[in-house]
């Protein structure tokens, strides 16, 4: 039996119920379905992940209940009473407002500085053969390795050099400068995909290159453009260590950094409105999240970037 | 495989800088023309060569000065060569910070971010259509929230009157101040939580590449679902697996958030990493010089990851 020969197998002969799962699957899923093993291998697997999931919630159950709570602690609980009152505590210019339009500004500033460039540079890469454009689109992807974190002493000593401290655009120009190796190389691979015989028919009737790229290639490429513009948008929005050490002062900093302040500088912390308050802030970049999963189909803007 | 493709794209274009129907241009013509076709490129390099490529050679040369936030060494620093490396290499507190980011690095990333999304990503294809949407989401948005939002929930998670220790509490087990005692599980833990689903997901569509002939073949061969796994599966997907694992890598090595709310780097240092070491000494302690020494070596440590992950790449990329 299990030595079983395809012979047999294809004939039929001495196939247990198991061995007949593989050869009924292939005939069809519904013949797969009715397989005792492969329903209970499925059961089992649902189980686990239910498992696995009640792990992942029950973090952000925190955030959730806690934001309702009058009385939020530190611990997951129902809320004693569920009030709006953490809402509307934080519901003014200087908790909520301006660190969210702070927010705005710097991620929205990033994104259009990032694109701007990056369909710039990626027009070149992708139409042209240069002798140092493999060189240069290894740097690159290099530069998409290195880890920010490990930059920011240095950054710091740079800034105070340029006297651009505390200044909400170098921190934007900074943070298009981090994410522009990644949102090339996206970029890059997107505008691959767009046929060059549509520019060349645009040459032959006298289109510059920069007409073609403005006139047909972005039109051509906008979701994908629209892809790089929510992914950097949206690193820029939770970043919160370059604006942590760059902008200290309140009118400038970003929700990601007023955040912590509610955790760090109150001797008490009111979790309740820290948690509406993460509500708040975390709300843009889930959807905007929805958004690129609509544009991008479902394996999100990685596609672009790491694999094909 | 085709976004890779450095070379793809060589066969199209006009390469040797002639445009279609113009076959003879005069040598200084073609020079302008290059000039011309690259400029594009301009502002993307400007921004690289100020903000990423400057720091990195500042970090060089900063690390061998004796630079400082405040008083004269902050405006003219003086070059003292080695001595911060020298200082560093001496210090045991370097040593452990390198311990606990290779520790840190190996458990969330390599193994536990990795074991974890294949193993998610595993089930999910086996698992009913809408668990399989209601964890897959779950999973993410713990990936796309706001990475101070996911260092809040889990401090909540961990603190010493936190969820984690009411649920022992029901099991009659006692809670302990986790962030103090095991400050370093707790980050590893929460570092799998945030990143898992990047793996998840480089893996479920690895996965989905996998032509299910080959493994059904197997199986009717008599392969166990182990054997399916590690003598098919892996070797087919071994690409996703190497880009996965230095991708996770380089991630996990630039954490600084979710430590520096979770324990702040403590107690003591207990769970200061190099990004969390430097930050200390530079912007806490005001060393500067120092400081940037620390991160010098946290950017050659990224830099040798990175070309590693290169290397790896290099056959998807020629």
């Amino acid at each position: 039996m299990t030595q079983a020969t395809p012979d047999a197998e294809t004939l039929g002969l001495g196939a247990s119920p198991e061995r007949g799962a593989p050869r009924a699957s292939r005939g069809g899923a519904g013949a797969a379905l009715a397989s005792p093993r492969r329903r209970n291998s499925k059961i089992a697997a649902t189980v686990v992940l239910l498992a696995i999931a009640v792990a992942f919630i029950i973090p952000l159950g925190w955030i959730l209940l806690a934001a309702f709570d009058s009385a939020a602690t530190v611990s997951v609980k129902l809320p004693t009473s569920v009030t709006l009152d953490n809402f509307t505590q934080i519901m003014n210019v200087d908790t909520t407002f301006r660190p969210l339009g702070n927010s705005f500004i710097i991620s929205m500033g990033t994104a259009v500085i990032t694109v701007l460039c990056s369909v710039l540079a990626a027009y070149p890469l992708s139409r042209y053969a240069m002798r140092w454009r493999k060189p240069f689109l290894y740097g690159i992807l290099f530069g998409t390795c290195l880890p920010i974190t490990a930059m920011m002493v240095p950054v710091y000593a740079l800034f105070v050099a340029f006297g651009l401290l505390d200044n909400l655009w170098g921190t934007v120009l900074f943070l298009a400068a981090t994410s522009l190796p990644m949102a090339i190389w996206m970029t890059k691979n997107f505008m691959d995909s767009i046929p060059i015989s549509l520019e060349e028919a645009a040459w032959v009737d006298g289109a510059s290159a920069m007409t073609a790229l403005w006139r047909i290639v972005v039109p051509l490429m906008r979701p994908g453009i629209a892809v790089v513009f929510i992914f950097v948008f949206t690193q820029a929005w939770g970043n919160f260590f370059v604006p942590f050490v760059l902008l200290f002062s309140e009118s400038s900093q970003p929700a990601a950094v007023a955040i912590f302040g509610f955790f760090g500088t109150y001797g008490t912390i009111s979790y309740g409105r820290l948690a509406a308050f993460s509500i708040l802030y975390s709300v843009p970049v889930l959807a905007l999240y929805l958004l690129v999963q609509r544009l991008s189909g479902s394996s999100f803007a990685m596609a672009g970037a790491v694999k094909g | 495989m085709a976004t890779l493709a450095l070379d793809g794209r060589d066969g199209r274009g006009t390469g040797d800088g002639g445009e279609p129907g113009r076959t003879r241009v005069p040598a200084s013509r073609r020079a302008l023309q290059q000039v011309l076709r690259t400029s594009p490129l301009l502002p993307a390099v400007v921004l690289l060569a100020l903000f990423l490529l400057g720091p990195i050679v500042y970090s060089l040369y900063g690390s061998l000065t004796n630079a400082s936030l405040t008083g004269p060494r902050a405006a003219n620093p003086e070059f003292i060569g080695l001595d911060n490396y020298a200082q560093l290499f001496d210090n045991p507190q370097f040593w452990k910070s390198l311990v606990l980011t290779l520790v840190f690095v190996i458990a969330s990333a390599l193994i536990g971010q990795n074991v974890l999304g294949m193993a998610l990503a595993l089930l999910l294809k086996t698992a009913h259509g809408p668990v399989r949407a209601f964890v897959s989401t779950i999973v993410v948005v713990a990936w796309v929230l706001p990475e101070i939002v996911a260092a809040f929930a889990l401090y909540a998670f961990f603190a010493s009157d936190g969820t984690l220790n009411i649920i022992l509490g029901w099991f009659g087990m006692e809670g302990r101040a986790w962030l103090v005692v095991a400050p370093m599980v707790s980050v590893i833990i929460a570092n799998v939580w945030r990143g898992t689903a990047f793996s998840m997901m480089v893996y479920s569509a690895a996965l989905a590449e996998v032509p299910p002939e080959i493994t059904e073949a197997a199986e009717i061969d008599g392969a166990s679902g182990w054997q399916r796994f590690t003598r098919i599966t892996i070797p087919m997907i071994r690409r996703s697996i190497s880009t996965n694992l230095m991708l996770t890598t380089l991630q996990t090595l630039g954490v600084f958030t979710l430590i520096w709310v979770m324990t702040a780097g403590g107690p003591g240092v207990e769970s200061s990493t190099l990004p969390v070491l430097a930050y200390q000494e530079a912007f806490k302690f005001s060393q500067v010089g120092y400081g940037t020494a620390i991160a010098t070596v946290t950017l050659i440590l990224g830099g040798l990851f990175a070309i590693v992950y290169i290397k790896a790449l290099k056959p998807e990329v020629d």
